[in-house]
């Protein structure tokens, strides 16, 4: 588990790639940590990558802008990017910034390993 | 007679207040009848202006006034949630600062959309004494989420 400005994630590999797992409120003092955890993730190309946001009850438009940043990456290369366990209020900034149909969004842990 | 509410917060501009912003303000907008998912998403609108103060007006510098001013309030016959965010900060122009086009493939810029989306009015206009910008939010809370409350 690494901390970083009380942020914590997780890496747990895939068959295909990898789940990073993340725990705490993303907001404008908390997404560069998160920028940077997924920064190194992305230089490991997995194919398939799952951000489990089921330990995160906030999200601003800094962590929104994060993962969109994520997603285009991902999808440059031909790869993918799936995100699970959404909190409500998280869904809710994804649905007023009309991003909640950019992304894979789904459920949970499993749900993502398959989409 | 009750004295209406009238809550005014000071920080100073560091990112580290705003987490204590957002659970006063989801507080108040819970306490004045806003449902739970209208306080939750007032609360991110306001994040977003504050964040917005911090990060663009005073450039990520920290130790500078933020000012955020919550009251109930009634406009066009209607009970509403008044929010305002001033601050110090220099050379900027009130009337450019717009929200971005949606681009779902350019991050950034989501805040003032964010906020104009949430909020039913806001309006940005440099302070009086001109020493900065003021951020006026209007939020109408309905009569049937006031029902009820206290």
């Amino acid at each position: 588990m690494a901390r970083t400005s009380a942020l914590a994630t997780q890496r747990t590999p895939l068959p295909d790639g990898m789940v990073v797992s993340i725990s705490g409120e993303i907001d404008f003092s908390r997404s560069p940590a998160l920028r940077s955890e997924l920064i190194a993730v992305l230089g490991d190309k997995p194919a398939r990558l799952v951000i489990d946001l089921a330990g995160v009850p906030y999200m601003d438009s800094s962590g929104v802008a994060t993962l969109v940043e994520t997603l285009r990456t991902q999808r440059d290369a031909a790869r993918k990017l799936v995100i699970c366990g959404m909190q409500p209020k998280v869904r809710g900034i994804f649905e007023i910034a009309r991003l909640n149909t950019v992304f894979i969004i789904v459920g949970d842990l499993e749900a993502a390993r398959q989409a | 007679m009750e004295e209406p509410w009238d809550i005014t917060l000071r920080i100073v501009s560091h990112p580290r207040y705003l987490a204590i912003v957002r659970a006063a303000v989801e507080s108040f907008g819970l306490k004045v009848g806003l449902s739970e998912d209208e306080a939750a998403k007032v609360t991110l609108a306001v994040d977003e202006a504050m964040a917005n103060v911090i990060r663009h007006g005073y450039h990520g510098e920290t130790g500078h006034p933020i000012w955020l001013k919550m009251t109930p309030t009634q406009h066009n016959g209607k009970p509403a949630l008044k929010m305002v965010v001033e601050d110090e900060c220099r050379g900027v122009d009130a009337t450019c600062i717009k929200p971005k086009p949606r681009d779902p493939n350019r991050p950034g810029g989501l805040g003032v959309a964010i906020i104009k989306e949430v909020m039913d009015e806001m309006e940005y206009e440099t302070r009086t004494d001109g020493s900065g910008i003021s951020l006026s939010m209007l939020k109408y809370v309905t009569p049937a989420k006031t029902a009820g409350k206290e």
